[in-house]
């Protein structure tokens, strides 16, 4: 960089004296003391991208209990430190402001929604599945043993964890829930 | 890939920087052409033409690799003199039904084994009219003698090889010419390409998405990809394969651990009701007792035991009985028509947005509409849970708000930073995710949800018979934290298992059929092995070698390529120097190499099976397809298909040309839904006269609720676009920027037209057929920074008889220049164009 008082020192007046605006003339001070985000983490999660199935490495940055920054991880094989579009939007798939995080209801016949809270909603829905499954269920079909109902069906979507889908189709077996069906067939 | 897998991409760059030719089949030109040796544009629906014309192309010329198909594959086994080929039937095999419009795949067995595989016909009935659904079978598919009789030197006439030569005869260059569209130079340098750079010394690998698996010929489309690799020695070899590339974070772990109707964890299958009264009943008839697939009982009663634990006893049948029962076809259509139709009254939407992502949204929505309650769990508002409130029939005047009777449950969800757990990847690696920190307000996890809703469903159970399942079933994993967060780790130990020791196991071959394992996905067993949570192994790939094992952990065994035993040549050698990848050490007496092999360590190649053994003991040292009931490759599938043992080539369900090959015009076993909610348009038909096919973009991802409220992709793609050819663009008047409607009997919908020159007019039967394509993302709301209509509006309810998944890839529509009407005016251009189709 080069010598003299701040006048001398400012970005735009080395850059008219002919020096490389695309290089050291435009740094000041101010960019000079800038320190990446990444820096400054309390942690720094090995994460996975949740977009496609190329399933490139991140690492997620968080200060303060917020997510501050998510990059690609140089370690992985598969993604040396890449990620598209998608994975290096991520960061806002958890921040965006758009993001719901209250539990809504909506009555029957309802024209709005409703505030509940989740502790309600669960009882509400663990409710409704017995409910709905005793009334549903079928003992036998044309002369055979069934042991299911048709009443209560799921879809997920393939951004499920293996230990989320675990848990799933183990509940739905066990409540005799057949209909059980993923993103994987769509 | 260039489009959907970009930094997979980066290593067929880096392939076709050391020399590999790349060639991109796709109807569009896209940065995958950009980035490709040639782009060959194909007509959507018609890849069977071309796969089937590269294998007529091998077959004619004598360029298999000889050595690698009499030894590893099918090509010399004989077949029954029963079996008639489409070649014979004019597009049908032999035993169809046209009642039911379903095979009895019995004539297609191999000669002299009419004894087996029998399993799926010894109750006759309705049932059986289900040849080979996905309600059918599991990973095990269907057996095949394992020593059956063959003809070494491939003349035969009955024999697979011989058979094949005939079969595909017809599919010629002047064929893919007239009907994909692409020349015969074209043609010629692809078939040089691939056969040039198959054998000792080389490898070609193809990959596929969806474009290959959204067909009414789907399963096919693959099967006809395997032919020809298996024809070339390309499977179980570095560099070779037939590589899907799975859309989503872990959609082969919904696979593998399914949240699917028809298979258990493992592709175990579900239990049907005609065919599997008791445990015994089950064993016998899911798979053969040869290969790996011989050790099921040790896979089941393991999986059994992780569920109900001490409750599952050899008395009991191990708690067989508490598996609910199949009845046939219960997939997500059929569930969607039972919505419907008032039988299913409650419904979980988990991460999923069917009213915008699936086919047919109408039908979607109709089925929503019509439930008693619905739970959706999301990061937004998805379309799923708003369509009482502003869904398209809100619009035409179909619904009204007040009429629609469904309760809502919205639950919001965590994201992937905001909870601990794996995703298994596209090339089958499960990876480890950390938690970053808690999730925000009522954000919870769905493995915290389902759990939770688990142990408050069993506080309300009664002493009710019924209710046992749920009682015995062994549900208490570890809690964490203030929102008392279930360990993710426990439940992953689960799912790898644990021996009599309450250990954890390391390996599937640990199994036993006896009770004393306790095993939640058999091929999962060993990713947990000595208490090590391996799929999180973070190896740096720097440090390790280009297989790099040590970074997550691929199931099974930490195996990288599947049936690798085949990269070495029968006596155990790698077939070059070039292509080593897994050998036998004669005097160590065990297989090695980069990779860990695919086979019994210690079997060695001369090992011959005595004539009683079971499991992989009835395999010899030399059969390297190890789950399958002979161990060979399959050229030609004696069983377990639902529309033939071979591909042919049948036009999508709905086409603008005739099919020239036979009289039966699509596939004669697809499955559709003839009732009003899902209309079709005829074959042929002058008012759709183009061929749609639907596509994703690289900024957004399916339907769009990842990637809609994200203010950098929807500012990168902020608008549904239908593209067209300029000569389409002339002659209907669209203009560049300008609107365009497209019509389909299902939908109406309207979109920004692209004039682009990557979508050409194909000549195609001696007539130029115009290609259409629109990407999927876009919807009415779902927390949308941009929004659009829905394109999957547009297609048609017709399945694979398969696998049940839709054509999505090909199918027709009419356009018009301009905005779609609104209101009411909608429903009466549909109306307008459904009535004028089935005039003509
Ligand atoms: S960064 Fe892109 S290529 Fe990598 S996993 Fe995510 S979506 Fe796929």
């Amino acid at each position: 960089m080069s010598r003299g008082g701040w006048l001398a020192r400012w970005p735009v007046i080395r850059q008219l004296k002919g020096q490389d605006g695309r290089s050291d003339a435009a740094r000041s001070a101010r960019t000079d003391a800038l320190r990446p985000r990444t820096e400054a983490a309390d942690k720094v999660a090995r994460s996975i991208c949740p977009y496609c199935a190329v399933g490139c490495g991140q690492l997620v940055y968080v200060k303060d209990g917020r997510v501050t920054q998510i990059e690609g991880d140089p370690d992985s094989p598969i993604s040396r430190g890449r990620l598209c579009p998608k994975g290096s939007a991520s960061k806002q798939l958890v921040t965006h402001p758009g993001r719901q995080t209250q539990v809504l209801y909506r009555r029957p016949y309802g024209t709005a929604w409703e505030r509940l809270d989740l502790d309600t909603a669960m009882d509400m829905i663990a409710e409704r599945v017995v409910r709905t499954r005793r009334e549903t269920w079928q003992q036998t079909h044309d002369g055979m043993v069934v042991r299911r109902t048709l009443g209560i069906a799921g879809l997920g979507g393939a951004t499920l964890d293996d230990e989320e889908n675990y848990l799933m189709k183990k509940l739905y077996t066990a409540l005799g829930a057949i209909q059980v069906e993923n993103q994987a067939r769509i | 890939m260039a489009e959907c897998h970009p930094v997979g991409f980066q290593w067929v760059v880096e392939a076709k920087e050391r020399g590999a030719r790349v060639f991109h089949v796709d109807p569009r030109f896209t940065r995958t052409s950009a980035l490709a040796d040639r782009h060959l544009p194909i007509r959507a629906g018609s890849d069977i033409v071309l796969l089937g014309a590269l294998i007529n192309h091998v077959l004619e010329g004598g360029l298999d690799f000889r050595e690698y198909v009499l030894a590893y594959t099918n090509a010399a086994t004989l077949v029954s003199e029963d079996f008639r080929d489409t070649e014979d039937l004019d597009g049908l095999f032999s035993g169809f039904d046209p009642e039911t419009r379903s095979y009895d795949p019995r004539s297609w067995a191999y000669e002299g084994t009419g004894d087996q595989p029998t399993g799926e016909h010894v109750e006759g009935g309705l049932h059986h009219t289900l040849a080979a659904g996905p309600d059918r079978y599991g990973a095990g598919g269907a057996a095949a003698h394992p020593r059956p009789r063959t003809d070494p030197t491939l003349t035969h006439p009955r024999c697979v090889y011989q058979i094949l030569k005939r079969h595909f005869a017809r599919y010629t260059p002047e064929l893919v010419e007239r009907l994909c569209g692409i020349s015969r130079a074209d043609f010629a340098d692809l078939a040089e390409a691939i056969t040039a750079n198959s054998g000792r010394e080389r490898t070609t690998a193809w990959v596929y998405s969806v474009g290959w698996t959204q067909h009414t010929v789907g399963a096919q489309y693959i099967r006809t990809a395997s032919i020809l690799q298996l024809l070339l020695g390309n499977m179980g070899r570095p560099g070779g394969g037939i590589l899907a590339l799975r859309g989503h974070a872990s959609i082969q772990g919904s696979t593998d651990i399914p949240t699917l109707f028809n298979i258990l964890p493992g592709y175990l299958a579900m239990p049907n009701a005609h065919r599997h009264r008791d445990l015994g009943q089950y064993l016998e008839l899911e798979g053969g007792d040869t290969g790996f697939w011989g050790h099921r009982s040790s896979y089941l009663v393991s999986l059994l035991k992780a569920w109900w634990g001490d409750a599952a006893t050899e008395a009991n049948d191990y708690c067989f009985g508490y598996l609910p029962r199949l009845t046939g076809d219960h997939s997500h259509y059929t569930t969607v028509m039972g919505q419907i139709d008032g039988t299913v009254k409650g419904y979980f939407v988990i991460g999923e947005n069917p009213a915008v992502g699936s086919s047919g949204g109408r039908a979607q929505r109709l089925g929503l509409a019509n439930l008693d309650w619905l739970v959706v769990r999301d990061m937004t508002l998805v379309e799923t849970a708003t369509f009482w409130q502003d869904g398209p029939e809100l619009a035409t005047g179909e619904q009204r708000t007040e009429d629609i009777g469904t309760e809502v449950f919205f639950l919001p969800a965590a994201s992937h930073v905001e909870k601990e757990g794996t995703f298994t990847n596209t090339q089958r690696l499960l990876q480890w995710r950390e938690k970053a920190l808690d999730p925000p307000g009522d954000c919870r996890s769905d493995l915290w949800f389902y759990y939770h809703l688990g142990k408050l469903i069993r506080q309300r159970l009664t002493g009710d018979e019924t209710d046992r399942p749920l009682r015995d079933l062994t549900w208490d994993y570890p809690e964490h934290g203030e929102h008392r967060e279930p360990s993710a780790a426990a439940v992953l130990r689960e799912i790898n298992g644990v021996g009599p020791d309450g250990r954890a196991l390391s390996s599937s071959t640990q199994l036993r059929p006896d009770g004393s394992t306790r095993c939640g996905c058999w091929i999962y067993c060993g990713v947990y092995a000595d208490e090590v949570n391996h799929a999180a192994r973070r190896r740096p790939g720097r440090e390790q070698t280009h297989v790099a094992p040590e970074w997550g952990w691929a199931w099974p065994a930490n195996r990288r390529i599947l049936y690798n035993r085949a990269s070495a040549d029968p006596e155990g050698r790698p077939w070059s120097e070039r292509k080593a990848y897994v050998w036998w050490d004669a005097e160590l007496g065990e297989w090695t190499g980069l990779d860990v092999p695919d086979f019994e360590r210690t079997k060695p190649p001369d090992y011959r099976p005595p004539d009683a053994a079971r499991a992989e003991a009835a395999l010899s040292g030399t059969d390297p397809f190890i789950m399958q009931s002979d161990g060979k490759g399959w050229l030609y599938v004696p069983a377990g298909l639902a529309d033939g043992p071979l591909p042919a080539h049948y036009e999508p369900h709905e086409s603008p040309i005739r099919n020239p090959l036979y009289g039966r015009q699509a596939n004669p076993a697809r499955r559709t839904y003839d009732r009003p909610e899902s209309p079709y348009n005829p074959p042929e038909s002058p008012r759709f006269p183009y061929v749609l096919t639907t596509y994703r973009l690289t900024e957004h991802h399916t339907a769009g609720a990842m990637s809609r409220p994200l203010a950098y992709l929807a500012e990168l793609q902020p608008e549904l676009f239908c593209e067209v050819s300029p000569r389409l663009a002339a002659e209907l008047g669209l203009a560049n920027g300008g609107w365009a409607t497209i019509v389909t009997t299902r939908a109406v919908l309207e979109a920004r037209v692209l004039v682009t020159a990557r979508v050409r007019p194909l000549r195609v039967q001696g007539r130029v057929i115009h290609q259409v394509g629109l990407p999927y993302h876009w919807g009415w709301g779902g927390g949308g920074l941009v929004t659009g209509d829905v394109t999957n509006d547009l297609l048609p309810l017709v399945l694979d008889p398969n696998v049940y998944i839709q054509e999505g890839k090909a199918m027709t529509c009419d356009v018009r220049p301009g905005r779609r009407p609104r209101g009411r005016a909608a429903l009466d251009l549909l109306e307008m164009y459904r009535r004028d189709s089935s005039a003509s």
